[in-house]
């Protein structure tokens, strides 16, 4: 990243003595799209309103562009945001509310009249022009704050959970054009949002926070399969975890533990060492199940099956349409969870209550974390 | 369940009694009243008759109405002047001080009005306790002439109806949405724009309802300009009372009072729909 046009350099906020957020440093890129992901109260709004102007810093330094920006209002920062619940001014018609931030810089009529009508196009909306804001539906008025954002033409927009009011499947479609929006105006974008989901969808980068802290910075696909630690494998997606103990080192980043009760082989890039406890993470599509008969009876599914040989037994199944989920229960009886694509060639699922089954992954495919509980 | 359901029925049933036995009845002997002639030895004689209103029709009359326009049009503007800052402060400050500020709005309201009005001739007089204190502090030499300008009615009226001012407009401003006036911030609007373009526009029920609460009212204070003001210019309130009092003219005085009342509910009539427009508009 060579020129951040954020960056934030040991950040924290105090509130009535509470810490809001803690030596947050962190750099956005020039037309990059990041995530803030974390639950209510995490400081991720916050940090917004921190970046958008309106609320300072209690120490540490926010730069824009390159230049400090604390002290400096939100009217004269180069950033604007897509409030959550969308905060159009109710007594201005569309076109009077995308024209608002031109019209306080002092553009020519001419000049706003264009800018408008693009701004608007952009967002597909042309033809509303002369319409209340009350008149328009939620996606509507999620398209104004949008425009009346873009056209000032920021270095950064900002963007505080701009899809929780709208219904799922308004919301899947405003997340691809927010995503080609971003793309065309190649603009930073800060979108704030406690949906996982929405953050892997839409970002470059997603920044996990929890209690004003961050916890782990990464492209969505390192967020997901390389988890710095327990609370960020949690909150992105369902995740099982393993208790387990390191015996020795195998070989290089290879080492044998003994998991749930069962001598299985692990592989780490971190510094693990023999008698060590540690979680094993392993997202339920990352599980390998076969009944217990089948490996018993076939040498190369027996084989296959080196890595880890966990035992269980069946307790339900959950249908989920593409796939389905299975319920089960180890033997020392730690339920994990389980998905499964459809067998092509038979129509009945192969698993049904009460099936002995053993339980594998994929070799790297499991996450390694000190023992944390 | 019972006891509860008559005690409510007592409490409002006692409320209509007032308001038929203490407003409605005399109202409706005032309007009767205006149609009948002044007797020479009972206080009205029958006989159905428009003059009184016709009388009302007079150069004098309206000079008096034009006047008494002017003052209540000007007090409410002060009050619109003085009030919404006071407002916009109360309705910024804390929750904590919130209350307090309030209370001290509406304490006046405790005590009669006309009792408040001899109470600022105590301050406004030539050796009252705002010369004093000007001339303790050597501001001025000789005591200032407060009592019996228009300057005094004026603050008389801004003292006494400040409040009917101020809690519309708190009211109005409480219920604008921080977030618009972050949204005004964000797009490049400094305090000035921000205030005048959201705002102001956003709290224009409040400011109407409050310039018609002060409007109205002082239409009517005769006493304060009388107290005040040294009767000097005559008021609609004054020459009501004066056919009242003064030539037991009762018919012509309640000629004059229907008259009246009638031209303030067209008033309220008419921001009632504008108020219902506007609210319609800011609903979002």
């Amino acid at each position: 990243m060579d020129k951040p046009v954020i960056e934030l350099i040991e950040v924290n906020k105090q509130y009535n003595g509470e810490q809001a957020l803690s030596d947050i440093s962190l750099r956005v890129a020039d037309g990059e799209f990041l995530s803030l992901l974390g639950p209510s109260g995490c400081g991720k709004t916050t940090l917004l309103r921190l970046i958008g102007g309106f609320e300072s810093c209690t120490s540490g330094t926010l730069l824009l562009d390159g230049m400090p920006v604390e002290g400096i209002p939100p009217e004269k920062r180069a950033v604007n945001t897509v409030f959550q619940n969308y905060a159009l001014f109710p007594h201005m018609s569309v076109f009077d509310n995308v024209a608002f931030g031109l019209r306080m810089a002092r553009k020519a009529q001419d000049e706003i009249n264009g800018l408008v009508a693009q701004a608007l196009k952009r967002v597909q909306l042309t033809g509303r022009e002369r319409r209340r804001p009350s008149e328009l539906s939620g996606g509507q008025q999620q398209r104004v704050a949008i425009a009346r954002a873009i056209v000032n033409q920021p270095r950064v927009l900002l963007l505080d959970e701009p899809l929780s009011a709208l219904d799922h499947r308004l919301r899947k479609q405003m997340q691809r054009e927010l995503k080609r929006l971003q793309r065309t105006l190649n603009i930073s974008f800060i979108l704030v949002t406690h949906d996982q989901d929405e953050a892997f969808a839409m970002s470059d980068r997603v920044v996990v926070m929890q209690g004003g802290h961050i916890e782990q910075i990464g492209t969505p696909m390192e967020i997901y399969e390389e988890p710095v630690n327990l609370y960020v494998a949690d909150f992105v997606g369902d995740i099982n975890v393993l208790d387990g103990v390191i015996e020795q080192q195998s070989g290089p980043q290879t080492f044998a533990a003994m998991v749930e009760g069962a001598q299985v082989s692990l592989r780490s890039k971190r510094n693990v060492t023999p008698g060590q406890r540690v979680h094993v993470l392993l997202r339920p599509e990352d599980f390998r199940l076969e009944l217990e008969q089948d490996v018993a009876k076939s040498r190369d599914l027996f084989a296959s099956f080196h890595q880890a040989k966990l035992k269980g037994t069946v307790q339900r199944l959950y249908y989920q349409g593409a796939t389905y989920d299975v319920e089960v229960t180890l033997e020392d009886g730690k339920t994990v969870q389980v998905t499964e694509f459809f067998d092509e060639d038979s129509e009945d699922l192969s698993f049904k209550p009460g099936d002995k089954v053993i339980l594998g992954w994929y070799e790297g495919w499991e996450v390694v974390l000190p023992y944390e509980k | 369940m019972k006891n509860s359901s008559r005690f409510r029925q007592l409490l409002i049933g006692s409320t209509y009694t007032w308001m038929v036995v203490l407003a409605l009845i005399p109202y409706l002997i005032l309007f009767i009243a205006s149609f009948l002639l002044p007797g020479d030895d009972q206080l009205v004689q029958s006989g159905l008759s428009f003059s009184n209103y016709q009388h009302l029709i007079s150069p004098a009359v309206f000079s008096m109405a034009r006047s008494s326009i002017l003052l209540a049009g000007v007090a409410a503007l002060l009050c619109l002047l003085v009030g919404y800052p006071f407002a916009y402060i109360l309705a910024q400050s804390s929750a904590k001080v919130q209350p307090l500020m309030l209370l001290l709005v509406m304490i006046p309201f405790w005590t009669n009005s006309l009792i408040r009005t001899y109470a600022l001739v105590m301050m406004l007089k030539a050796n009252g306790v705002i010369n004093q204190v000007l001339m303790a502090l050597g501001l001025i030499e000789m005591p200032l002439q407060l009592m019996y300008t228009q300057t005094a009615v004026f603050i008389g009226l801004v003292y006494t109806l400040l409040p009917f001012m101020i809690l519309p407009l708190y009211a109005a401003l409480k219920a604008v949405d921080p977030r618009l006036v972050e949204a005004g911030r964000d797009l490049g609007a400094n305090w000035l724009n921000t205030f005048f373009r959201i705002t102001v526009p956003l709290t224009t029920p409040g400011i109407i309802a409050g310039c018609m609460l002060v409007f109205l009212p002082a239409l009517g204070m005769f006493y304060v300009a009388d107290v005040l003001g040294g009767a000097r210019s005559m008021l609609l309130g004054n020459y009501i009372r004066d056919q009242f009092l003064i030539y037991r003219n009762i018919p012509m005085g309640a000629a004059a009072s229907v008259t009246m009342t009638v031209a303030m509910g067209l008033m309220l009539l008419l921001y009632f729909f504008a108020s219902k427009r506007l609210n319609r508009e800011a609903m979002q």
